[in-house]
Parts: C-alpha cells; sequence; structure tokens
C-alpha cells in the first residue's frame, strides 16, 4: 500500500502528502539542499541530475538538469522564497520543455509525526493545455524528458 | 487499472513519444507520420496499435484515410496528469526513504 496521497484541491492546486521515517530536520534537508537532492530527485532508471542548484535562503536561485544520459535532457528554474528550517519551504519553479511553463508555486510542510515526518507538498494544477504538453512529451515516466532534439527527429 | 498499465508502457518508447510529440501538434495519416522516421509503414502501425490499445490516440474516419490524433480524454483529462504526478513522486519518494534511512541510522544528524 502506498504511503503516499495525491489529490486535487479545488481546481487551482495539488496536495500531495506522503510520511518519511526520519526526523522533520532530515526530510527539509533532503528538500533543500543540493547534495541530497540530487540523489532522489532523479526519474526513470538511468536518469540523473547533473546540475542541481539551489540557493537556501529566499531569493535564492533554483536550477536542476536532468540527462538521461544518451543527450536527452530538459531543465528546470526557479527561486526559493521562503524558508523556515525544518518545517516549511516556499518555492517557484518552471519547467523548459524547452518552452518555459508557467510558474508552479510549491508550499511543502514538514510536520512531527511519532518518529517520522508528515510531509505536505501543495502545488499549482497547471491548466488542461499545460497538462496536455507535460503529457505528450513523455514525462508520464516520471519527471521525464521533453525531446530537446524533436525537431531533428521530425525534421 | 488496466489502461494505465498499457500507457506507462506505451510511453516508455522513444518513438512512441515522439509520435505523441508529432500528434500533439495535429492530426496525422500512417504514412506522414511513418516519413520522419524513416520506419516502414507496418513498423509504425504496430506503435499506433500500442498507443490506440493505451487509449492515448485514436482514428478519424475521413472517407479513406484514417488521420490518427491525441484521445481527448487521454491527455486532457487532470487524471492522466495526476496519475503522472502519482507515479513520479511515488518513484522518488522510494528513493528518498532509502536516503533518508542511509542519512539518519537511528541518532539524528543534527548537521
Amino acid at each position: 500500500m502506498s504511503k503516499m496521497n495525491l489529490k486535487t484541491e479545488g481546481d487551482r492546486f495539488v496536495v500531495v502528502t506522503r510520511r518519511f521515517a526520519a526526523s522533520p530536520e532530515a526530510v527539509y534537508r533532503a528538500h533543500s539542499e543540493p547534495e541530497l537532492l540530487k540523489k532522489w530527485m532523479l526519474g526513470p532508471p538511468g536518469w540523473t541530475m547533473p546540475v542541481c542548484i539551489a540557493d537556501p535562503r529566499p531569493g535564492g536561485k533554483i536550477r536542476m538538469e536532468w540527462s538521461d544520459g544518451n543527450g536527452h535532457g530538459f531543465y528546470l528554474t526557479g527561486e526559493n522564497l521562503e524558508m523556515e528550517p525544518y518545517k516549511r519551504l516556499v518555492h517557484v519553479e518552471r519547467m523548459h520543455l524547452p518552452d518555459p511553463t508557467p510558474d508552479n508555486h510549491v508550499e511543502t510542510l514538514f510536520e512531527a509525526d511519532g518518529d517520522g515526518t508528515l510531509m505536505i507538498m501543495r502545488m499549482t494544477l497547471p491548466n488542461a493545455e499545460v497538462r496536455k504538453s507535460m503529457l505528450a512529451t513523455g514525462m508520464e515516466t516520471g519527471m521525464e524528458a521533453s525531446y530537446n532534439n524533436l525537431d531533428s527527429m521530425l525534421g | 487499472m488496466q489502461i494505465l498499465d498499457s500507457s506507462f508502457a506505451a510511453l516508455a518508447d522513444p518513438t512512441r513519444r515522439a509520435i505523441l510529440a508529432r500528434l500533439a501538434m495535429g492530426e496525422a495519416t500512417v504514412l506522414e507520420l511513418a516519413r520522419p522516421f524513416q520506419m516502414t509503414q507496418p513498423a509504425i502501425s504496430r506503435h499506433l496499435k500500442v498507443l490506440e490499445t493505451a487509449g492515448l490516440i485514436e482514428q478519424r474516419v475521413d472517407g479513406t484515410r484514417r488521420p490518427r490524433r491525441l484521445a481527448k480524454s487521454a491527455l486532457e483529462g487532470i487524471d492522466a496528469y495526476l496519475d503522472m504526478l502519482r507515479r513520479a513522486f511515488d518513484t522518488n519518494y522510494h528513493r528518498l526513504d532509502q536516503l533518508l534511512a542511509e542519512m539518519n541510522p537511528k541518532n539524528g544528524d543534527p548537521k
């Protein structure tokens, strides 16, 4: 049984809740420190994150680049907005597919839950058009790729 | 669930993803789809069959033509998007479980 719950909230948000068997501090750090992020926020097997920049302060830049090792990949940029250590993170991000998707505003809460942590993440629900392009570019298999070389494939 | 599993498999193939990306720009016949891929028509037809079974594309009847297009229900529905997120997050969070176990064996790791 999955420990994760993912549902819409109204027509504007997606809320993800997930329990982790670690302290709020550890889960918070894994969500905010580049060296930790690049170990797990990866997508399908074989994908890596060769670039992970996440300046841990309000206004700090975020940039993550994913690669499948065969010349395909995509990237995300964003900014940290609010950081309350071990409790709450607020950031904004956009995917470049390669055109940027509308800003996704993400608030992540870390609450002590017994000997673990309950993470609650509220993010923006993209509109139908953006959902369609994200699906059509093959993101189904994880945080997967758009084809930057699609033009040449279709050429 | 059957549909979701088959759509997952359907999208695991780069040619099929490229076909979907092409169809996202508008409907196309098998011949038009086959051209840029330098594949035979039967080979493309096999890919189309997989995509159709997964509910991702559909055929339109236009005289003797059978142009393919994206299935509205599959790609515009919120459910398909949420399912994509669910798969992506679930995979990542399982990896995070392992990382957290390595970070913090028992006593906490305050720095």
